[in-house]
């Protein structure tokens, strides 16, 4: 199953798919795109993200891979949901997207055994957890000024339950700006793999229904400007849609 | 000890270094590797809601570790979102103050997010009140004090914060909305004093009030 959440006549609607890209509501109705507004797929508790996952990522920041998972979190201020905007800071140089997996819980769990933590997981999504180095600063780095930013980590469209994945470490990861390719990874070469991450942070923490994982990005990433249509896409999970917005366009009165 | 519920429930989001006294005590590392330079922006840390507990409650450590850094501090609790603030506006957003004991495992670099160190279930006593900003007053004016088992261990007071409430709210509300009823704490100090598994721990801050709680060791292997 996919399930999605929207805001539509006055009310957050839990949806699934429905017949010519509309989505369906629970009492059957389908509601065409264009005329409701996507909302994160899940109502998101406490989200962690993954730095240096990929081994072809972190040579290209010029780190080597973390022994242990490079783990930060973000706030709920961050998540948007699909189709939705992005801002660029008119001072920024360089904004890059991510594109990752998001591993939603289903179950809590507190010093979860690797072989029983996918047991754990309620399903998948997408992320775009964008980052803007200019902030960059060497303090509990990735910082939050880079990293947690107002609605500059989109997720959805869906949440894909865990069923329909065959094998969540093995889907094609694409990027795409403008249309054009520009980034293409496969979740087969996270150096911490889901099991390990969630054994890893239920070892200290309890793990919630609602809590997401962020499980990192391969390489391939570019600066993004106002005006740019960015597309994650994973394999079978989905594409989540985002558009860079400059600053006189975010806090223009609507 | 009988646990209560926490003041606070919303986001709860901390800052290293946002006293003079660390930064001095830091010295020199600063200006070397890996951080090469102070840090420009206020260094924030997110307590996610498993952290937080009230007073009473006994906080047991992850696996293989015995000892914890307290870090008192107080923390602003927003009446209203806060976005993009400036200083004179920040007074109106704040509904008031709460005593936190904001605990860490003890770790020497704060190069990489210290989510272990910090993040784990309980590592967030807070006081049971919310104290209008009017009863307090200045926060400058404000001492906290730190005991385990009956002794006083450590002492410290707000009047030497780099940024005081207006600046750090203002530098933070740039790029990220503190929503209602979302705490930010005013800083823990550089290597506050830890408490053993098996202490009770006690922090107390003039006028905004106190929290206590237990300290047990994590079971098992780490």
């Amino acid at each position: 199953m996919r399930f999605g959440r929207i805001a539509w006549q006055g009310a957050i609607h839990e949806v699934t798919p429905g017949a010519d890209g509309r989505v369906r509501l629970a009492d059957g109705r389908e509601i065409a795109e264009g005329r409701f507004t996507w909302l994160p797929p899940v109502e998101v508790g406490t989200v962690f993200a993954l730095g240096l996952n990929y081994a072809d990522h972190a040579r290209e920041l010029a780190f080597k891979a973390p022994e242990t998972p490079l783990v930060f979190l973000k706030g709920a201020n961050a998540i948007t949901g699909h189709k939705a905007f992005s801002r660029r800071p008119a001072d920024a140089t360089y904004m890059h997207y991510e594109c990752e997996l998001a591993v939603v819980i289903g179950k809590t769990g507190y010093r979860i055994a690797k072989e029983d933590a996918m047991e754990h997981v309620a399903g998948y999504s997408v992320a775009n957890d964008y980052a803007i180095r200019d902030y960059l600063e060497n303090y509990y780095r990735p910082n939050l000024r880079v990293k947690n930013r107002d609605a500059c980590t989109p997720l959805g469209p869906w949440l894909v339950t865990r069923d329909e994945i065959a094998d969540p470490m093995k889907l094609a990861l694409t990027t795409r700006v403008n249309g054009k390719t520009t980034q293409q990874g496969t979740t087969a070469d996270m150096i911490f793999d889901i099991p390990t991450l969630i054994a890893y942070l239920s070892s200290f923490m309890t793990l919630n229904p609602g809590d997401v994982i962020l499980t990192g990005t391969p390489e391939g990433l570019a600066d993004v400007k106002a005006g740019d249509v960015v597309e994650t896409e994973i394999e079978g999970v989905g594409c989540l849609i985002n558009t860079i917005v400059d600053d006189q366009t975010w806090f223009a009165n609507a | 000890m009988e646990a209560h519920e926490p003041a606070i429930s919303g986001a709860v989001y901390g800052v290293i270094l946002n006293d003079r006294d660390s930064l001095e005590r830091m010295g020199a590392a600063l200006a070397d590797a890996p951080y090469k330079g102070a840090p420009k922006a206020p260094v924030l840390y997110i307590k996610p809601a498993g952290t937080l507990v009230g007073r009473g409650t006994v906080v047991r450590l992850p696996a293989g570790e015995s000892a914890v850094e307290v870090g008192a501090t107080v923390g602003i609790v927003f009446g209203q979102g806060a976005a993009r603030l400036a200083p004179e506006a920040v007074p109106a957003a704040i509904a008031g103050y709460v005593v936190v004991a904001d605990l860490s495992l003890p770790h020497a670099s704060y190069y990489r997010p210290a989510i272990r160190e910090k993040c784990f279930d309980g590592a967030c006593p807070v006081g049971s009140r919310v104290v209008p900003a009017a009863e307090v007053g200045d926060l400058a004016a404000v001492s906290l004090r730190t005991y385990v088992d009956g002794s006083l261990v450590q002492t410290r007071s707000l009047a030497d914060l780099l940024r005081d409430v207006p600046t750090l709210v203002a530098d933070v509300s740039e790029f990220m909305t503190l929503r209602r009823g979302d705490t930010l704490l005013v800083g823990v100090i550089w290597q506050a004093a830890q408490a053993r598994a098996g202490s009770r721990v006690r922090v107390e801050a003039d006028r905004v009030g106190s929290v206590e709680f237990e300290i047990a060791a994590g079971e098992g292997a780490a």
